[in-house]
Parts: structure tokens; sequence; C-alpha cells
């Protein structure tokens, strides 16, 4: 456990390429110097230094947005490969088409008909993971400077990327129904005034990361409308899709669309396995066609060995009953939160009830913040996502993203139970601190498991609006 | 730089620090490799003692941030073990790592700190401390400057322009920390300066680009701050900054190996007021320390061997 895995170990031949020494103040200038103005906003964080903790074993991380891996059979993985490797050897160890194999997309035009929207594989680019299809759309749509509308909170993923490309990202609101497309519309009609004409609308329709709520079904229609009259795509992030836990299943954009301006982000990651880095892209043809001249710039080709082990996998027939594995074991886990949450939390907390995913987002009194509080979970070993991380100007700061796909219900009362204890005491010091009583020593006096009310009422939309107003409130 | 030794390089742990740590710790060993010695790096954890009994080291390099091994608890257990290390005693850290027993140090020295008081948990939820928020504002004028007592790299810092604004700071230092410090804001150039082996190292100037604060972030994302070293300073601020920094050192006991003294120096009165001393500062990329003696000819390499050199 302590011995560096990185590092030089004993018995280890010593390095011929220890690195040169650097002279570091110079060689500081020199490089800054050479680095682009984008990596200007490429920075790190205090958080995601914090970060850095989690990979202890000791700490519950319900930071992570990782699905449970160790679901997947290991006979069923050495059979699989076994396969590949019989019959297709040569070929997985090759070079592929930038679009994909076409198996590939077969295979995929399969998972998306399990979506209820019927693909064809020529509407299809295999990427490397969803990851690469929101690079792709800003490489392809993004000058610096460009406006993308996004959900607020998004998914913190996005932001770096985002970033990277210089784009002015403007976030919209969310209720319990997924993103406020009245406010869409509003900031849609302000942009124009100003000016500024938008590329793209990125959403992640179905139980968003971080947020955990799903867009409505006259939301979708009248998204995909106002894509229509004003000629804007859509980027359609759907990670998710496939695992509901409950509730009537919704169309995605892409079928409400029929494929004028909706461009789909899918992947292997949550169906599958993330470590197999594929993902895919489905777009009207001329956005397809200069994405893929965008992916063979990056990657020349997605994995060539991973496709051929989701091919083989997919032909086992086995996909549909380890789904309906997964979805069962994330469905006893989020429930598992949702009971921890109303056990543990004090009332002036509120948080989302997310119909499938990964996630639940809960939200704290304003004059707490995640990040701080971040640091003092870190120190009783358990971790969660800032709401910071899914905002790019600021907000957020009392939000936090708790992810339940990744650890077992027992470890997720356990986390939960600390973060509780700890927001409880912070309610209660900042109740001293301001010489006002608050309702968070009432909470213990509430049944465990006795239902938050107002749960489903998500308050995603409490958020406080800028960081400005925020300080103003705070004022009071 | 003589005989080839085996050097446990310790990193990483639990502190908040950990990642600055991880890249400070692997800097280190990758410079004692080109010296000539073996580094066997360990990541801090329940396995330690027994890691250390499997590399049978010469010397242990204490390249450790925060919490455990910057506060005197790894130097304890290494003095239990009998293995040498390098840096400052566990005195010298215990003092260091706590902002406030320094600054009361330092004023018996007459050593010039911003003034401050001091909050616990303690106080504010047993002794009713809360009631003495409001002669913040007497005692020290705002805006006054928020932070954990034992806090490294600027985590849970804030700035209170106004008495509203203490409740919230307040609460995110006690995130970091049971002990608060509330001290008056000085509005200055930065300075910091290296001391090794009690000998100061030229002055380093950090001016930040965008922050109006010398942030976490900034301090470690290269090209967000700038650098000047030897900072611009006239003779006689410069030899007031060194004299001031040795005497620090001295008084906190960190002349063991190389600790970096932080101080201000006031706009308008020109005044200096020292903020606090780090017992181990960081050897990572963007590190001050390393800079300064870069300034004073002395490569990462040979830093590197001096602070090894001077481990009991």
């Amino acid at each position: 456990m302590s011995e560096d895995r990185s590092g030089a170990s004993r018995g280890e031949p010593q390095r011929m390429d220890a690195p040169r020494a650097g002279s570091a103040a110079r060689d500081l200038e020199r490089y800054a110097g050479l680095f682009a103005s984008r990596t200007r906003v490429m920075t790190s964080s205090a958080m995601r230094d914090l970060m850095a903790i989690t990979e202890r074993p000791e700490v519950i991380s319900l930071a992570g947005g990782l699905p449970d891996t160790s679901t997947f059979p290991a006979e069923t993985l050495a059979a699989v490969m076994a396969r590949v490797a019989a019959d297709s050897s040569a070929r997985a160890l090759q070079y592929g088409p930038t679009e994909g194999m076409l198996a590939t997309r077969e295979t995929i035009a399969r998972v998306m008909a399990a979506e209820g929207a019927r693909v064809d594989p020529d509407e299809v680019i295999v990427t490397t993971g969803g990851q690469q299809v929101i690079d792709l759309v800003c490489k392809t749509l993004i000058d610096p400077g460009d406006v993308i509308v996004a959900e607020g909170p998004t998914y913190p993923g996005a932001v770096p990327t985002f970033s990277s490309y210089q784009a002015d990202v403007v976030q919209i609101p969310m209720d319990a129904d997924g993103m406020r497309v009245d406010e869409l519309e509003e900031t849609l009609a302000r942009l124009d005034r100003e000016g500024r004409r938008p590329k793209f609308i990125y959403t992640v329709p179905t139980f968003q990361n971080p947020a955990g709520v799903t867009m409505s079904l006259p939301r979708r229609r009248r998204l995909v409308e106002i894509a229509r009259e004003r000629e804007l795509i859509v980027l359609e992030d759907n990670p998710y899709g496939m695992l509901r836990f409950e509730g009537e299943p919704l169309p995605t954009l892409l079928e409400l669309d029929g494929g004028h301006f909706v461009v789909y982000a899918g992947t292997f990651s949550k169906i599958l396995s993330p470590g197999l880095r594929l993902g895919w892209a489905i777009a009207p043809r001329p956005v397809l066609a200069k994405l893929n001249l965008a992916a063979q710039a990056a990657t020349l080709c997605p994995s060539s060995f991973t496709q051929h082990f989701v091919n083989a996998y997919f032909q086992t027939g086995h996909w549909e009953r380890y789904m309906k594995e997964l979805r069962d074991l994330y469905r006893g886990r989020r429930d598992a939160m949702l009971e921890a949450l109303a056990t543990h939390l004090p009332p002036e907390a509120t948080w989302t009830r997310p119909q499938g995913g990964l996630f639940v987002w809960a939200t704290l009194p304003d004059y707490l913040d995640t990040t701080d509080l971040l640091a003092l979970a870190l120190s009783h070993n358990v971790a969660f996502v800032p709401g910071r991380a899914a905002f790019l100007d600021g907000r957020g700061g009392s939000s936090l993203r708790l992810n339940f796909s990744g650890s077992d219900a027992e470890s997720i009362e356990e986390g939960i139970r600390r973060i509780g204890d700890l927001v409880r005491e912070q309610v209660g010091l900042f109740a001293t601190l301001t010489g006002h009583a608050t309702a968070a020593g009432r909470a213990s006096e509430r049944a465990p498991g006795e239902p938050q009310p107002r749960t489903d009422l998500a308050d995603v939309l409490a958020l406080p609006r800028r960081p400005h107003d925020e300080r103003r409130r705070d004022a009071r | 730089m003589s005989d080839a030794r085996r050097v446990a390089v310790l990193k990483g742990g639990r502190s908040l620090e950990r990642q600055v740590s991880l890249a400070s710790g692997t800097r280190v060993e990758h410079a004692l490799e080109r010296l000539g010695h073996v580094a066997i790096g360990i990541d801090v954890g329940p396995g330690l003692v027994r890691s250390l009994h499997e590399a049978e080291p010469d010397a242990v390099f204490i390249a450790l941030h925060g919490r455990d091994g910057e506060d005197g608890t790894v130097q304890e257990l290494l003095e239990a073990l009998g293995l040498p290390y390098t840096g400052p005693r566990p005195a010298g850290c215990a003092f260091a790592r706590d902002k406030v027993l320094a600054k009361h140090l330092m004023l018996g020295a007459g050593i010039p700190t911003p003034a401050f008081l001091v909050f616990s948990d303690t106080t504010l939820k047993e002794m009713g401390a809360a009631d003495a928020l409001p002669g913040i504002g007497e005692r020290l004028h705002f805006p006054v400057v928020v932070k954990p007592a034992c806090g490294g790299s600027a985590l849970g810092v804030r700035f209170a322009a106004a008495p509203e604004e203490v409740p919230g700071a307040l609460l995110a230092a006690l995130s970091y920390d049971d002990k608060v410090l509330v001290e008056r804001y000085v509005h200055g150039r930065e300075l910091a300066v290296s001391v090794l082996g009690g000998e100061a190292l030229p002055i380093v100037e950090a001016v930040p680009h965008d922050e109006d604060f010398y942030d976490f972030e900034a301090r470690y994302t290269i090209g967000r701050t700038s650098f000047h070293c030897p900072a611009e300073l006239t003779a006689e601020q410069t030899a007031q900054t060194l004299e001031l920094a040795v005497r620090v050192a001295g008084l906190l006991g960190l002349t063991a190996g190389c600790a970096r003294v932080d101080l201000l120096l006031e706009e308008g009165t020109g005044a200096l007021q020292v903020l606090e001393a780090n017992a181990i500062p960081g050897m990572t990329e963007t590190s001050l320390t390393p800079q300064a003696a870069e300034a004073a000819g002395i490569g990462f390499d040979a830093l590197v061997a001096r602070v090894l050199d001077l481990a009991r």
C-alpha cells in the first residue's frame, strides 16, 4: 500500500533516463512563454488537488462517476477475448477506419434501437469515449469567444473541454424537469440582442450529470423546435439513458428531431465499460463529415482492439441481461443513498431524486461552501464533488454531487452519515456565529427514513444566481 | 555528493496537500538518482514503518507537506526509529505548523507580525466566543484575513471586508482546523525567503497575474504568477528582509534543513511583517524555494544534496 507505484522501488534498476536537472525559475519562465493562450484557462484547481486523497483506500468516494465494473464476469471477459484472439487477432491489432468498423456501427445501431431510436450505421462514427464527441463538436464548431449554451449545473467533465476551446459558456438554470426551456429562450433572445450567436446547446437530458434530473417531454419537444427555428445544433449527451430504474422512457432529442439539428453523443462506458474508451456520435451528414475529419486529426481511428471486443461481446447475447443486472444493482444503491440522505441531512438541505443514472445533486444552505466542506469531509475519509465544478462562473458553491453507482449500499450509508454529521455541525456552528437558531438541531427528531418534504421538487433551481448576489445574501 | 546512499523519500500521505507533496517527492527522487543515490519513494500510509524496514535507508528525505508530515508527527516517528531525516526537528515543525504559536513566539521576540485574534471550535461552541466577534472591527479594523491556524497553500483562507462576512469566513477556515486566526489585512508586496541551513537565499517576490490574492490555484499553476528573484528592493530593504527571515528561522528552530519564511512589505509604511514560516517548503516546478536556490547559483540537484547533507 505504501510503496510508491510510480517512483523507484527497491531492486528496480536505476533509471537511465532520469530527467535533466530543471533550472526551476528560468525554465518556468521559458515554458510559460511557450504555452498557447488557451492554456491560461486550462488550470488545475484546489478541488482537483484535494481529490488526490480520494485514491486512498480508506476513503469512501462518492465523488467519481464510476460504473461498477466488478459486476462484469471475468469469465465472460476471458471467453470474449479468446474469441477475438482466435477469430481476428491480426485485425484487432491493426489500425481501422476513422469512422469505426462497420460491425461496431451496427452494434451501436442495436444499442440505439434499445434506446428507442432508429439509426442507420452510416450516420454513426465511433469515437474514443463520449468525451471525445464533446471535444470534436467544440473543435468543429467553436472559435475563441463563441457561445456554448449549457445547463447549470453542467457535466463537470465538459467544463475543461469548453474552456480549452476558449468558449464563452452561458448556463441555463434547471429544475426537476431539466433545463428551463423558457429561460433558454430568454437567454437566446438576449444573446441575439447582444449580437452573440450561440453555436450549440449542450444538454444531458436524461438523468443529468450532475443534477440527476430528466428533461420532460414537453421541454424536449420545445428544445428541438427552438433548435430548428434558430438553426442551432443541440449536442445531446446521453450516457445514462439505458440506466432507467423506474418511470416511462422518454424519446431522445435525436429521435424527436429526426436528424436535422441534433448531434448525439453515446458511449459504452456506462452500459459496458469505460475502460474500453468507446463512444459514438450521430449527426446530420455534413456535420458528421467534419467530425470525422476532426477525429482523424485527433486519433486516426478509435481502438480496433476494443471494437473487436465489443462486437464479439454483443454476439454472445449477454448484454440485455447484463444491463438488467446493472439497473437492479444501481437502483438498490440509489435507494440506499436517498434513504441515507433523508436520515442524515438536516432539514435545510434539499436533493434530487433521480429515476436513473448515477448521481444525486444536493444543495445546502448558501452560507456553506462545499469546497471547504470537502476538505473537512476528506479528513473524515469521505469525498464528493463540490458543486462549483459544474459551473464556469463560480456558482454552485453550496451544492454537491453524490455518486451512488460506484460504492456498495453499506459504504453509501456510512459516507452519507459522515457528510450529514459534518453538515449538521457546520449549520449549528454558523447559527452560533451569527446568533440565529436554525432547524439543524431538530434534524435528529425526524424519524429515520421519513421522506423529506418536496425532495422531488429538486432544489436545482434554488442555486445562487451569481457569486455576487450570493455574497449580498450572506450579508443580511 | 560523494558516497551513494539509500534514501527513502516520504511523500503523499493523507494531507490536503497530498498532490503537491507527490510532485515535490518525485522531483526529489529524480534529483537523488542523478546525484548517484538510490531513491526509494514511499507514499506514506499505514505500512510506513514496514516500508522503511524493507528499504533500509541510510537517510530519510521528507517531502511531505501539511498534516502529519510538516507538523512533527512523522519526525517523532523517525526519532523513535532512530533514522536520520532531513528538515527541522519535531519542535521546529510544531512551531512553524501552528501559525498562532509561531506568531506568539515572534511577538515575544519582538519580530513584527500582523495583529491577530484567535477563535477556536472550543471557544465558539463552549465559551460563547461568538459574542466577541463584534469586537473584531475595533481591534483589527476591516478588512481582515481569516485563516486556519494549521493550514498550507492558502487553503481555507478568506477575506472579510465587513463584519457580516466574518461568520462565513470563520466557517470556511474552521473546515480546515479547529483553531482559526483573524488577522489584520496587510496590503503590500509578497516576499518569500528560503533559509538553507540557517543561511538566507535570495528573496523571491510573487506577483499574481489576475487574482487579487495569491491563492492555491495561482500558487501551483505555471504562468498564473510571476516570480521575481532576487526581488527588486533597495539594499537596505533586502538586508532587513534577509536578517528578519534568518531570525525567524532561528527562533522557530528551522535551521536544520531548508525552510521558507513568508513576509509582506507593507505599502505606504514600508514596514516588514512576517506572516508565517514553512518547515518543509514545496519542491515543485513552481515552488519558491527551488527558484531562490537557483538565483543563488544552487541548482535543484545541489539544493537536494545540501538538504540531504543536513540530515541528522
